[in-house]
């Protein structure tokens, strides 16, 4: 058998086991690889760097599940981070059923991180069904979507929410999602109220995300757990995000040669056939 | 033993069981799939009754409370719980195949509101500021390559005419922009797949193992 025929008929868990291994080293080996911050990126930073502090809140829809957590959890909480290094408030919620547990796990655990009080400088809303109708019932009326929070207490004794009635009192809605939650923030947010809009998609998504990017239609772009670690560099906070890099670089490096390879031996081989075919005719 | 090691531990053991698939199909790899489809089912479920379902029908309806406010008998809240609350009832009708029709009537105004809420706002995001922002002038490389690519990639799919002559030169242009695309595409989806892996390795090393900070 010649090396093409080897190559191109090698056992597909043996690439398994070179790409768990080339996740696993640069865990105890980190390269400390640089994350160049991108624009998409740099325009949802900036846009959450502009909202006044202790004043209106920042809005933060944690649209995610289980399966697309370790993309957009990071995010999560470079975002919280920020918005309390900065004074400011923020108002979380959930479209998603199974993103209740998840918000909550982050709000929580960054709010006690950060000497934050519940209440007054952030409140958890909970999870509300529907999508489309409550993104636009937020523009008419906050408390029509949320007359309480999660835990049952009504909007108008939490003392963050007095003044707050809908997108008007809103400078800036973050959609952190791994399904369409995004595009109907920005349908039902954006297009009809004005409501400025910025998100954090999966990776697999991203690319569908750039035109609006480029409109105008979003303030800002996370993409992935690359967006995740750009992020984590702008708030000078490392987390999972950045943690990530390292084997994200290596895979990419191994599958790219896998490809090379795949690719030459493929070519050869197809050669070899029409040699072969040539010196038979 | 604290329940948090416990419970990490058998996230572990499900991740492991979930990854054994990629050396062979086999019993663990099926208990944990079939596990977590019905766990997430029985989760929704009761996310959906105790989010939604209680609070926004059954309180209002047999308890006549809305968020902590009394509300009158057949009063215009009463009406606004109870009727889409029949509406979701009669939606299992459909498993009875000799009324099945009437399930035909909440799924019409299902259908037909959400149409009708999302028609002029997608038309606007999706088309029209679509259109707005790619009207560009053509004084910069950029912008050239953008507009070249739209319309090559219209063209190409604009299937009314054969593709020869002029129209044919865009349309090979526009199935260039296509591949760039794609291959932009596949190489962000490999990125996602690659970082959901890094998330389950980080689980097993740190939260599990403690093995890394």
């Amino acid at each position: 058998m010649s090396w093409y025929d080897k190559l191109l008929q090698v056992d597909r868990r043996w690439i398994f086991l070179a790409i768990g291994v080339a996740v696993v080293v640069p865990f105890f080996a980190p390269l400390g690889l640089p994350v160049v911050v991108t624009d998409p990126v740099q325009g949802l930073y900036d846009a959450v760097e502009s909202i006044p502090p202790n004043d209106k809140p920042l809005l933060l829809s944690i649209d995610y599940a289980p399966a697309t957590l370790p993309e957009l959890e990071p995010m999560a909480f470079a975002i919280l981070r920020h918005a309390f290094r900065n004074d400011v408030n923020v108002i979380v919620m959930t479209l998603h059923p199974a993103g209740y547990g998840l918000a909550e796990r982050a709000i929580r655990g960054i709010a006690e991180e950060m000497d934050q009080v519940e209440g007054e400088d952030y409140v958890f809303m909970g999870f509300s069904p529907g999508v489309s109708a409550p993104i636009l019932g937020l523009g008419v009326a906050i408390r029509n979507v949320f007359p309480e929070d999660a835990y049952g207490t009504p909007l108008d004794e939490i003392p963050m929410m007095e003044g707050v009635r809908n997108y008007d009192d809103i400078p800036l809605a973050i959609t952190l999602a791994g399904w369409s939650a995004a595009e109907a923030w920005i349908y039902y947010a954006r297009e009809p109220y004005g409501q400025r809009v910025g998100a954090g998609v999966t990776a697999v998504m991203a690319t569908d995300y750039y035109p609006y990017l480029n409109a105008g239609q979003l303030q800002g772009l996370l993409g992935g757990m690359r967006g995740a670690a750009e992020y984590e560099v702008l708030i000078e906070r490392e987390g999972k995000g950045v943690l990530g890099m390292d084997s994200q670089s290596v895979i990419h490096l191994l599958i790219i040669i896998l490809i090379v390879l795949g690719n030459v031996a493929y070519f050869a081989q197809r050669r070899a056939k029409r040699r072969a075919a040539l010196e038979d005719a | 033993m604290s329940h948090h090691i416990i419970w990490t531990t058998i996230g572990a053991i499900l991740t492991l069981s979930i990854y054994s698939f990629l050396y062979k199909d086999n019993p663990f790899y099926k208990f944990a799939e079939h596990l977590v489809v019905g766990i997430s089912a029985g989760y929704y479920l009761v996310i959906y009754t105790f989010n939604f379902i209680v609070p926004n029908v059954a309180r209002p309806v047999f308890a006549l409370e809305l968020s902590g406010e009394a509300i009158p008998l057949a009063g215009l809240e009463w009406w606004m719980a109870l009727i889409p609350g029949l509406l979701g009832l009669l939606l299992y009708a459909r498993f009875f195949p000799k009324f099945a029709w009437v399930g035909r009537w909440p799924l019409g105004i299902y259908v037909g509101g959400y149409a009708g809420l999302g028609l002029s706002p997608v038309m606007q995001a999706r088309i029209l500021s679509q259109m707005q922002a790619n009207s560009l002038p053509l004084t910069s490389v950029t912008n050239v390559l953008l507009v070249v690519g739209l319309l090559g990639t219209l063209i190409y799919f604009f299937f009314s005419m054969r593709h020869k002559g002029v129209l044919g030169v865009f349309a090979r242009i526009g199935i260039v922009f296509l591949m760039v695309g794609f291959g932009a595409s596949f190489g962000y989806t490999v990125m996602s797949r690659i970082s959901l892996l890094i998330g389950r390795v980080d689980f097993l090393l740190s939260d599990w193992l403690h093995l890394v900070g």
